[in-house]
Formats: C-alpha cells, structure tokens, sequence
C-alpha cells in the first residue's frame, strides 16, 4: 500500500537496527511522548530488536490515559441522562471512572455512541433536535483542529443540542513535568509527529536548549519510529542536543496554519490536571468565551463530581517514566487488562497492558 | 459497583463478579462473551447425559446417536444494519450455522429457522429476508426444515432478530477437534481476512465511510468437502467469526493446550480493508469474517491441503500463516512484519476505532 508499506519493509529496518547497533556505545533512555507510537513500537515489538540498553520510555502522550478522572465522571454523569446522546472516540468508552465506565452506562440505558469523527456527532444533533448532543472532545493538539470545527460547524448552524466536554491537553508542558521531575531519566524524546503536524516545531527548540536534551520529531510507521531512534541515539552518541525533524514528508517547521487559526479561534490555554499526574500549569485547552455556550460543563451540572481515583494505581508515575509497569504493586495483581485500574493497562498499547502481555511469554518460557 | 450487589448466593465464580450486568461486550466473541459461556452457562447447564459435549466448546457439537456420528450447531442473528453489502441477516443466518456445523468435518443436512419480529416490519422486508434465506440453503445444499415465528411489541425487539440451528453428518473416521493438535503442525487461513467485519462497520451509523468492501459471507461447507477430500491430516478446523483471527487462533491454542507462532506478514489482508484497518486504528486479526476458516494440519500434508483450498473458489488466497509449538501454551505470538514479536491477545470485546 502506497505510503504505507515503504515504512515499514524488513530490510531496510535491519539495516537501520544494525546502523543503530553499531552507534550505540553505552545504555541510554529515550521517551516517546505520543501513544501512537508506543503503539507501533508495541505492534511491531520495535522494543524488543533495540540494542539491550536502549530503553524505550512510553510517555504520557496518550490521551486516554491522561484525561483526568473529574473529567470522566463528568462524562459518565451526562452521559447517564436520558435526554442526552454521548458521543466518544472507541477507546475511552472502556477506560474507567470512579465507578464504572461508558461501556456500563450504555448498559444501564445510556445513549453512548462511539464516533469517528467529532463532525458525525454534529450531525446526530441535527438529526436528533429533541436530544442533548454531547461529543467528549479528548486528545492533544493532533485531535484539536477538528474537534474545534465541530465546534465552530454547530454555531454556524445555529444549533442549541450540541455541546462538547473538553479536556484538551499540550505536549511541550508535558516534556517540562518530566523534565523538572528530579528523578526523571529521560535523555532523549521522540516528539509526537502528527502534533508537530498541526503546531509545527518552534515550540521545541526552546525546550532543547533548557534542558540540552535531544528532540526529533518522528513519525508513526515502524521506520518511522525507527529513523527517529536512530537520529536521537546519533546525538546521544556524539554529544548532542538538537532539534531534528526526521518527519519531514508531513511536518512543517511552520504546522498547519488553517488548523492552528480554528484552534484559535475556538479555545484558549488553562492549567489542565492530568490523570496520575496532577495540574500543570497552562497545559490544556478550554473553549474560549465566545463558544462557552458550546460548553457541557456549563450546561450540564457536573460541578460537583466526588471522584475517587484507586488508591493502588500508579499509572502517573509509569506515565512520566518513573517507575516501570511491574514495579507498581498493584499490577498484574489487583490490575489486569480483564480489570484496569488505571488508563494505561486498558489497551493493548497502553503502557501496563503491553507489559503484561510481554510477561504471559516471558513467563512461560522460563517456567 | 459490584459491592452493592449480593453475589454471595450465586454459583457464579470470581471472574464475572465485576460486571454485574450484560454488557456489549458479553456477545462481541471475545473475552467476555467466553467467560459468560465458560462461568455461568456451563455450570447451569451440567448434569445430562451429554453437558460434557457443551463444556467442549466447540463451534458444533460432537456426539453420536443411533449409530451415526452428528454435528449440532445454533446462533443468532441481531446484525444492524439488517442489508448490507455482500449480504444480509437472511443469508449470513444460514451460512453462519452451516458453516460452524461443517467445521467439525460434518455434511450440514437441516437447518432450523426462529424469526423474531418486531411490531411494525414491513412485510416487503421480510420477505427479501427470506427469499435471501432460501438462497443461502439451495446454494449450500441443506434444507430449512422446521421453524418458528414470534412478534413483540414497538421498541422491544430490531426489527428482526433470527436464530438458526443445523445438523450434520460425520462420516465414519472422521474426529477433528483440539484434542488432535500437537507441536509441529501448521495453520492455514482460507483466505484474505475482516472484510465482513469492515464491511458491516462501513455503514454502521456514526461510522459510515465510503467504501467498496463487501461481506465475504458464504457457505463454507463445499469447500470443507473438498478439503476432507483430499486425504490431508486436518486436525481441526474453526471459522474465526466474531473475534477475528485472533480470537479463533486464542481459542485454539487454549483448547488444545499448545502455543502458536504467526507470522504477519503472511496473513493475507486485502488491501482496503488493510487501509479502512489502518485509518480506524483496527487490527485486521480482530475483525470479523463470515466465509473463512482456519485449519491445522498435519506438516506432511500441508501441500496436499494447499492444492484442494486453492482448487475450491472459496479458498484460492489459502496460505500457510503459522505453526504450532510446544512453547508458551496457550499463548499466541506474531512475528511482525519488521521482525519483532508480540502477544495476540483476545480482545476484550468487540474492537473499537482508536483516537491515536
């Protein structure tokens, strides 16, 4: 498939492993920020072909995990209400609140419908005058340029059932937490391709130089992920901290402009509390006060949600890297992908998840 | 949740506690739907002449009667949308039962056919819904031999709902099943997988997308004719439905108590429904098919199998895609297309489309 099978072919994959292999003098630890490549490294067991002591941190950057459990009560609680249909992407319906989750509120009666794209839940509102159109509108910068349409689509139309719960959050705050964080280890980040896509690469630099940390924006695709790597361990090696953008073919240092003046348009920066993690500072993206109508928050009375995280999780420092999945007392124990505590062991892909499925092989062929 | 419940009194074990109530996921064919049969049906259900036949959990039942050795299969049909493309509920009625009655090696004969109809259903409807079921039966050789008709009320059912049942004949000799695999032996898929899964969700409200993707349903019993024809050591044979390739091979490998190691790239993926895959965040090995089977054989006779499938129109992409090891039982690996590896685990419950 065009555009796709050239990115990931075997050969020249162990061409570049090699290359890497033959870099790589001494351990190190890179962090790819963005689930979507934890989840190509985990799909294609890219961790596993890697030099034994490059380790490959799996960073926050995975909306669903981070979205705070406030949010997802919220969520819970509106999508619960008889007068509204909830519309969600398909992998938070399973990730679990205080109490319970999407999945079982739809059981329960709840009108919960997963969307592809956050314009199909505008469209259930036209369609659907006599209800309450909800969309949870999650994700980090990659997500916010369509779920902002949405937003700017139901104005133009005039609608009064639409509204959307968001909890947007932003990479580079992100980079610093972990940063700052005395025990970090991180020496090397992949940055999240597709965010760079929609932002551009002038909001790195700048963390480059505060942290003298090399940054390369990487891409999805096995090679992708791997090239990223390899031009990360490259600095490392020779002493290096740069901004690199090995994802040329679809990033622009300048991001998408049409993309970024909806952004704009439709939301401005907030403090934002991430799950595991607590608020930092100007992380986030709320509605702006000319779209606060468009708002759940504020039409729906979800102010005062009791949440109650697990005790036993420590998805927030696993997130920030930390601590490794199976150094959490809770995992594999009280927290299995059949019963998540935390966001992370919910998908295959999800930090905890990958290493538990990692150790069912392990586990049976030292048995 | 689950604490404001008594589930002291109930036979139920641990697994189902936290889930208190029926949830999608219980009939998506994956985790759920598998301890749901495993933990409350079973047990329910113990205690006759023949439960253990139940407590095999093969896709049709195995037992002999009056001398003839019978395979006895049933399913039910919710699909929405009702007419999809390369199908509808009517036809994949009969090819389903047929085709999890002919897994076990037997000549589906009879089927059975329980409609459910919802207050309200244009007659018009129904009527190409049957007329499509009496399709599906005369190109695959059985007879609809019996049936029922109920109506509920406005709101308490879809419109149709179907459940059909089917037997067949074993022929003598013939003893296919989990306890036949061993080490050593190869897997096989007929064909290009997840169109059917792909194609239903094409159209599904909320998902729509344009495409050209159509059902693979089909009757599989001509080709399984022809498989056991051809003198191969098929050790067993299953179609991975609901749950998709990955949740059949899961399946296996826990019945028949061995590990399986599957290589990626060998698993033949139609190019659409690699890239509807790709753009949804699915795996094409969790996707649902409706006309392909999975079989294991014996290493000598792989050839000899290969030449049969890829005789039969059904079957012409057949591949080797894996082998059967006596390492991690249980437990299914992919070697990935890169060279790394992974565990294929049974999804949970029916895949979703993922946001990043």
């Amino acid at each position: 498939m065009k555009y796709l099978d050239e990115f990931s072919d075997p050969v020249i994959a162990r061409r570049m492993l090699d290359d890497i292999t033959r870099t790589v003098t001494r351990p190190w630890s890179i962090m790819e920020v963005c689930g979507g490549q934890t989840h190509t490294i985990i799909r294609n067991g890219i961790d596993q072909l890697l030099p034994e002591g490059v380790e490959l941190i799996h960073g926050p950057g995975c909306p669903v995990c981070v979205t705070p459990l406030e949010t997802i009560d919220r969520a819970l609680s509106i999508a619960a209400r008889r007068d509204v249909i909830f519309c969600s992407f398909g992998d938070m319906i399973r990730v679990p609140g205080s109490s319970t989750d999407l999945f079982r509120v739809k059981s329960q009666g709840g009108d919960v419908r997963v969307v592809y794209s956050p314009l199909d839940a505008v469209n259930l509102a036209q369609a659907n005058p006599d209800k309450q159109v909800v969309f949870f509108a999650i994700g980090f910068e990659t997500t916010a340029p369509a779920n902002a349409m949405a937003v700017v689509m139901a104005q133009h139309l005039g609608l009064t059932n639409f509204s959307v719960l968001v909890s947007h959050v932003l990479v580079p705050p992100a980079i610093c937490t972990i940063m700052d964080s005395p025990s970090h280890r991180v020496q090397g980040f992949l940055a999240a391709g597709h965010v760079c896509t929609v932002m551009g690469t002038s909001e790195y630099g700048p963390l480059v130089e505060r942290y003298r940390v090399p940054i390369v924006v990487t891409g999805f695709e096995p090679l992708d992920v791997l090239e990223g790597i390899r031009r990360v361990l490259g600095q490392l090696e020779g002493g290096r901290y740069e901004l690199d953008n090995a994802y040329p073919r679809v990033v622009r240092n300048e991001g998408n402009p049409a993309a970024l003046a909806v952004i704009r348009d439709v939301f401005v920066t907030c403090d934002r509390a991430w799950r595991g993690i607590g608020t930092i500072g100007a992380s986030g993206w709320k509605l702006s006060d000319r779209y606060a109508d468009f708002d759940a928050e504020n039409r729906f009375d979800v102010a005062d949600v009791v949440v109650q995280e697990s005790p036993l999780c420590r998805s927030g420092e696993v997130l920030q890297g930390l601590i490794k999945p199976h150094e959490c007392p809770a995992f594999a124990n009280e927290c299995t992908p059949r019963m998540p505590l935390g966001a992370p062991m919910v998908s295959n892909e999800g930090a905890c998840a990958a290493y538990y499925q990692f150790r069912r092989v392990e586990s049976s062929v030292h048995a | 949740m689950s604490e404001e419940l008594d589930l002291e009194g109930w036979t139920c074990p641990l697994p189902l506690r936290d889930q208190p109530s029926i949830v999608m996921g219980h009939g998506g064919g994956g985790r759920l739907s598998g301890e749901l049969i495993e933990h409350l049906f079973v047990p329910a259900f113990a205690g006759t002449e023949h439960a253990e036949v139940l407590a095999r959990l093969g896709d049709a039942a195995v037992f002999d009667l009056g001398g003839a050795r019978l395979a006895f299969s049933t399913d039910s049909y919710v699909v929405r949308p009702r007419f999809f493309p390369g199908g509808d509920i009517g036809s994949l009625a009969v090819h389903g039962t047929v085709n999890d009655v002919a897994m076990s090696g037997a000549t589906p004969v009879a089927i059975s056919v329980g409609v459910i109809l919802e207050e309200g259903l244009a007659l018009e409807e129904l009527g190409r819904i049957a007329n499509s079921m009496g399709d599906a039966a005369r190109r695959a050789g059985v007879s609809i031999v019996t049936g029922d008709t109920k109506v509920v009320d406005v709101g308490h059912g879809d419109g149709v709902y179907i459940n059909t049942a089917g037997v067949g004949l074993i022929p003598p000799g013939v003893d296919l099943g989990a306890h036949q695999v061993r080490a050593g032996d190869v897997v096989i898929v007929s064909g290009e997988i997840g169109a059917h899964g792909i194609a239903i969700m094409s159209v599904r409200e909320g998902l729509a997308f344009g495409s050209d993707i159509v059902s693979d349903s089909a009757p599989l019993n001509g080709l399984v004719a022809s498989m056991m024809a051809s003198g191969a050591q098929i050790r067993m044979m299953r179609d991975p439905t609901r749950g998709g390739l990955g949740a059949t091979l899961n399946e296996i490998a826990r019945a028949s108590r061995i590990g399986i190691t599957i290589a990626e790239r060998a698993i033949p993926v139609a190019e659409e429904v690699r890239a509807a895959c790709g753009f949804l965040g699915l795996d094409p090995t969790g996707v649902a098919n409706e006309g392909k089977l999975v079989a294991i054989v014996a290493p000598a006779d792989v050839d000899t199998l290969l030449d049969a499938m890829r005789a039969h129109r059904l079957a012409r992409a057949a591949t080797v895609i894996g082998t059967v090891v006596p390492e991690h039982e249980g437990v299914v690996v992919v070697t990935t297309g890169i060279g790394g590896s992974r565990v294929l685990d049974v999804p949970l419950t029916e895949q979703l489309p993922r946001i990043c």
